[in-house]
């Protein structure tokens, strides 16, 4: 600033935003959204921990859990298909950088051709996650609950493989009907009645002598611990429950927080990444629309990347924790 | 405002110069990949060697974090590009984070731990 200040002319440095930290205002601020949203994941994540060193000698193992890959029935492919939607989102992270490199140069058609590969890749995860859920939702082999809450499984002792409910439950024709509004119970109401009852699996499970039953607890070794016959059948007359899949109250794969965290966390970031793909979608509108070839500079593409990125990397803490460790 | 195109271009302390930002994303995108590999092949193979514990975790979860840790400053610094904002840019964002969630992990995962030994050393029977 010189020290003869005319009244008449205005001075340059006040005809720009201030620019603190050398960065714009719309950047700062996304800056500062995304520490607090980290926070808000942080606190997911710490819950998960939490529950988890409560919980360490009987949380589910995740490698158990996740074993489904598209096109392969029946083959266990632990952790493949999360390594795949991590490269997917990582590769679409780069054609976001390569979108904001572009933008810098003000080169509106490869703008234009990276933020369309970003938003597919977007879109592709967000599917991914959809498919995860509803083989997550859906369960394989079923299994039994205590009144206390703990999920008894069953193994085949002769190959050590993990039996499906469905494998071994006799029929039995049930007398019981499932409460309904319909049927003038109007002051109660229940879920709808599962497949098997609790008498169809222990009838099944007391007859063939080579079930065994496969608890929450984990050995030194970090499997599960599988309990001799006699032990077996003591454990599965204490049953009270059949669960099929997961959902927030019951699952199949052993403690019941890891179903809920399972739900919040990774449905969290689906959301994140969804919220992401249509902010996407609106930038990439306003990219064709010429708006920021208008304006001189790309800086919104710039933003929105960088929301893009967070997505991506809140991924990578939570494909870590939930899936590695 | 088409302002500050050039970047820092050099990654590992300058162990690898790019000569252009494209290559350097190309060549961020390669190291996060490498690291993502090992992660998922320690996953599946699991090695015996790597089970010990170590400060009360497996010494193979050390790594994961460790290397989830390494994919997270290389994407906040080159794909958000951090490594081209100011000093203080960083910081406000680096210290704020690291602080809070080092004192929540600290503290919950401490306390978490406290109540699994309640629970395994008290009276009342919770598998039932």
């Amino acid at each position: 600033m010189s020290s003869t200040v005319s009244s008449t002319e205005i001075q340059p440095e006040l005809t720009q935003e201030p620019r603190p930290l050398n960065a714009s205002y719309g950047k700062l601020m996304m800056w500062f959204f995304i520490v607090s949203d980290a926070l808000t994941f942080t606190g997911f994540l710490i819950a998960y921990g939490f529950s988890r060193f409560k919980n360490i000698d009987s949380w589910p193992i995740a490698d158990e859990v996740f074993t489904h890959f598209p096109g392969l029935h029946g083959v266990d492919a632990p952790m493949y298909y999360v390594a795949l939607m991590t490269f997917i989102l990582i590769f679409s992270s780069v054609t976001m950088v390569l979108a904001v490199d572009a933008g810098h140069k003000m080169q509106k058609d490869k703008v234009i051709f990276y933020m369309f590969l970003t938003i597919i890749g977007g879109a592709v995860f967000v599917g991914s996650q959809a498919w995860e859920w509803k083989n997550f939702i859906k369960g394989e082999y079923g299994a039994l609950e205590t009144r206390g809450g703990m999920i008894i499984q069953f193994v085949d002792s002769n190959n050590n493989k993990r039996l499906s409910i469905e494998d071994f439950a006799v029929y039995k024709p049930q007398y019981r009907e499932q409460h309904k509004k319909s049927n003038g119970l109007w002051f109660q109401s229940e879920p709808a009645l599962d497949e098997y009852s609790v008498a169809e699996v222990t009838e099944g499970f007391m007859a063939d002598p080579s079930i065994v039953v496969r608890m929450e607890k984990i050995d030194e070794k970090g499997h599960k611990i599988v309990l001799n016959r006699e032990q077996s059948i003591e454990k599965v007359k204490q049953a009270v429950y059949v669960v099929r899949g997961a959902n927030l109250i019951h699952n199949e794969y052993g403690n019941r927080l890891f179903a809920d965290f399972f739900f919040f966390i990774t449905g969290f970031h689906g959301f994140h990444v969804f919220s992401g793909v249509i902010i996407n979608i609106i930038i990439f509108i306003n990219v064709l629309l010429g708006t920021y070839e208008k304006r001189g500079h790309y800086e919104m593409v710039e933003k929105v990347g960088l929301y893009w990125h967070f997505v991506d990397l809140v991924w990578v803490f939570v494909f870590t924790f939930f899936y590695l460790v | 405002m088409a302002h500050d195109t050039e970047h820092k271009l050099e990654i590992f302390r300058g162990l690898i110069k790019f000569k252009s930002n494209v290559q350097k994303i190309w060549g961020v995108l390669i190291f996060l990949s490498i690291v993502t590999a090992i992660e998922v092949a320690l996953g599946i193979v699991k090695p015996e060697a790597l089970m010990a514990q170590f400060l009360s975790m497996k010494l193979i979860n050390w790594i994961f974090v460790i290397l989830t840790l390494v994919k997270a400053y290389y994407i906040t610094w080159d794909f958000m590009h951090m490594r081209d904002e100011k000093f203080g840019l960083q910081v406000s964002v680096v210290i704020t984070l690291i602080f809070l969630i080092g004192y929540a992990a600290f503290i919950f995962l401490v306390e978490g731990n406290y109540i699994y030994d309640i629970m395994y050393e008290g009276f009342v029977s919770w598998n039932f």
